[in-house]
């Protein structure tokens, strides 16, 4: 019986295919952000030959990776993009300020169960949170499927990471993931998709953590069953008995202690409680990873009438408008200014190193992100560890990397 | 001769060409030629010829998306990256820009700086000192889209996708 890629591929390539098998599929959705665009643009015409986009419904343009401009370049580049989505007359450009593209697709209900969506961004395997086969591919990649609808990939094997259990006190979806990196390292699914099983607890972008941190373990795509999801599609894929897998990982969710990805590699994962005490002078929460309505929440509950730590710098970048919007009404983000944080404008911020809290050499930050690579957010001299939102704020608040359950209180409401 | 530039494992796009150099943050996007490596490894962009050949570790290329890190290893001529396991998006790129990958682990076999000759057409390289290395042959769809130059002229000559001969 199929895996949820199987299901997903059969469907989009209009015959039952099984993993192996190099299919030409119709694509349901294709993302472009503005970081790519003008090249995507200038294949699509000059090389391909093509006037137009083969359905300008099933195109999204979002401006996300230098939000607002930087620079006359970007300014110029993004002014270039919105023209070109006017002449095509693409109904959904998403501007500045609007978000990162993931949670901004599936939050305006284009990103569904069942879709193959391709975008010009490796983190793409996003879409798996509401159990669509999202795919990241390079700009020539992108520029033929807008102009045939069409691409080809190779129908992944499938390796599920099957969680036990519930989250202890202060732990969250984000140790689950690099706990997963821990154990499958940083190629240990390439080529293959991810399934996340036994995580049907847990809220739309909480999924997204999971989905996103897939690619970082080399997968395809990283999909969650949409159980318990009140989204539909041109197909709900659901989990086989009976499915094939490469590989089972089980993880004890339970048993499972804060994680952190240590420079300069993601699947540089340890135990918190292994490290020595690490000073740090930045805490970043934001990106398609954790920048979430819930993550700036668990932030909040941490921070509440505290203050940041004397010389430490604070800075939130939602993930999208909408969450702000819900921090912003339910008192998150007074709680988070009144600590101290300053917040940016939704999008993806520092995570590329181009603007908004780029680091400088020597610097230490704690990211709530999916990359620690060296010189990802600034100088190539700075360190970056990758931690839950539960563990930044936490920092936050002492200076060093702290373990959230030394400062939480054991209310039931903070359960990761 | 093509000489051997050797990295190490898990070589990530950021390494390539650091996102602060791309194309959509310069003035001049030809300048991009300058930026392979350029944090990583500087002494790589002022002294790669065309021609000379990249070996790697496993997982080579991984992280993001961005097509202008192997575009910045065609602008200098790369002709071929060789490792034992690239990342999927890389492999990609590379492959729709016409850059030959093999799948080998060469890192104990060629050093840093070697000379060697390499042979394209025949999966061969043979170093100064005479020895001939074998590559395995890629699939016969990766070898049609390299022969047609990459994707688009691939595209454009044979009007549908790689592998989808037969169905």
């Amino acid at each position: 019986m199929p895996t949820m890629s199987e299901q997903i591929l059969s469907r989009v390539a209009g015959r039952p295919v099984r993993a192996g098998d190099v299919v030409t599929a119709n694509v349901d959705l294709v993302m472009v952000h503005d970081s790519l665009a003008p090249g995507i643009i200038r294949i699509l015409h000059n090389e391909l030959g093509a006037d137009r986009v083969w359905d300008a419904q099933r195109v999204a343009v979002v401006i996300d990776h230098v939000a607002p401009a930087a620079s006359v370049q970007t300014a110029e580049k993004q002014q270039e993009v919105r023209r070109w989505v006017r002449a095509q007359g693409i109904p959904n450009l998403f501007d500045v300020g609007r978000g990162i593209s993931h949670p901004v697709l599936v939050e305006e209900g284009l990103a569904q169960p069942g879709m193959l969506i391709l975008g010009s961004d490796s983190h793409s395997t996003a879409y798996g949170c509401i159990g669509a086969f999202g795919t990241g591919m390079g700009s020539t990649d992108i520029a033929l499927a807008l102009a045939t609808g069409k691409t080809w990939l190779r129908v992944p094997e499938t390796i599920v990471v099957r969680a036990h259990g519930t989250f202890g006190f202060g732990v969250g979806p984000k140790d689950l993931a690099l706990r997963a990196a821990r154990i499958l390292r940083a190629d240990g699914a390439t080529y293959a998709a991810i399934e996340w099983h036994g995580v049907e607890h847990l809220s739309v972008m909480e999924r997204m953590t999971l989905a996103t941190l897939s690619i970082e373990m080399g997968a395809k795509a990283g999909i969650v069953p949409p159980t318990g999801l009140s989204v539909t599609g041109p197909l709900v894929p659901t989990v086989d008995a009976d499915a094939q897998y490469q590989k089972v990982v089980d993880i004890d969710l339970s048993q499972l202690e804060p994680q952190i990805s240590a420079p300069h590699y993601v699947d540089n994962v340890v135990d918190l409680s292994d490290l020595g005490q690490v000073a740090v002078d930045v805490v970043y929460l934001g990106t398609c990873t954790n920048g979430h309505y819930e993550d700036m929440a668990v932030a909040a509950q941490i921070l509440a009438g505290r203050r940041l730590a004397p010389g430490v710098r604070m800075i939130v970048v939602p993930a999208s408008a909408q969450a702000l919007q819900r921090a912003a009404s339910d008192g998150t983000l007074a709680t988070l200014l009144a600590a101290g944080a300053t917040i940016g404008t939704p999008g993806c911020g520092a995570c590329i190193g181009r603007h908004m809290g780029v680091l400088a050499p020597g610097e230490v930050c704690v990211f709530t992100g999916n990359r620690n690579f060296r010189g990802r957010m600034g100088s190539p001299e700075a360190q970056i560890y990758l931690a839950s939102p539960a563990v930044a704020a936490a920092t936050a608040l002492t200076g060093y990397l702290t373990d959230p359950r030394t400062v939480m209180d054991r209310s039931p409401a903070v359960a990761h | 001769m093509a000489r051997v530039w050797l990295f190490g494992p898990d070589v990530n796009t950021d390494q390539i060409v650091p996102g602060r150099y791309a194309p959509y943050m310069l003035k001049d996007e030809s300048e991009l030629r300058r930026y392979p490596f350029i944090e990583h490894r500087p002494d790589f962009a002022p002294n790669v010829r065309p021609g000379d050949i990249i070996v790697a570790g496993k997982n080579f290329g991984c992280g993001s998306s961005r097509e202008y890190a192997p575009l910045a290893l065609r602008m200098v001529g790369i002709g071929a990256i060789i490792a034992p396991l690239f990342a999927r998006i890389f492999f990609r790129n590379a492959l729709n820009l016409g850059i030959p990958c093999f799948t080998a682990d060469l890192t104990k076999e060629l050093a840093d700086g070697d000379e060697v000759e390499l042979d394209l057409e025949q999966g061969r390289i043979t170093t100064a000192d005479g020895r001939v290395i074998h590559l395995p042959p890629p699939p016969l769809f990766l070898r049609e889209v390299w022969a047609a130059g990459g994707i688009v002229p691939f595209y454009r000559q044979y009007g549908r996708f790689p592998g989808e001969v037969g169905q």
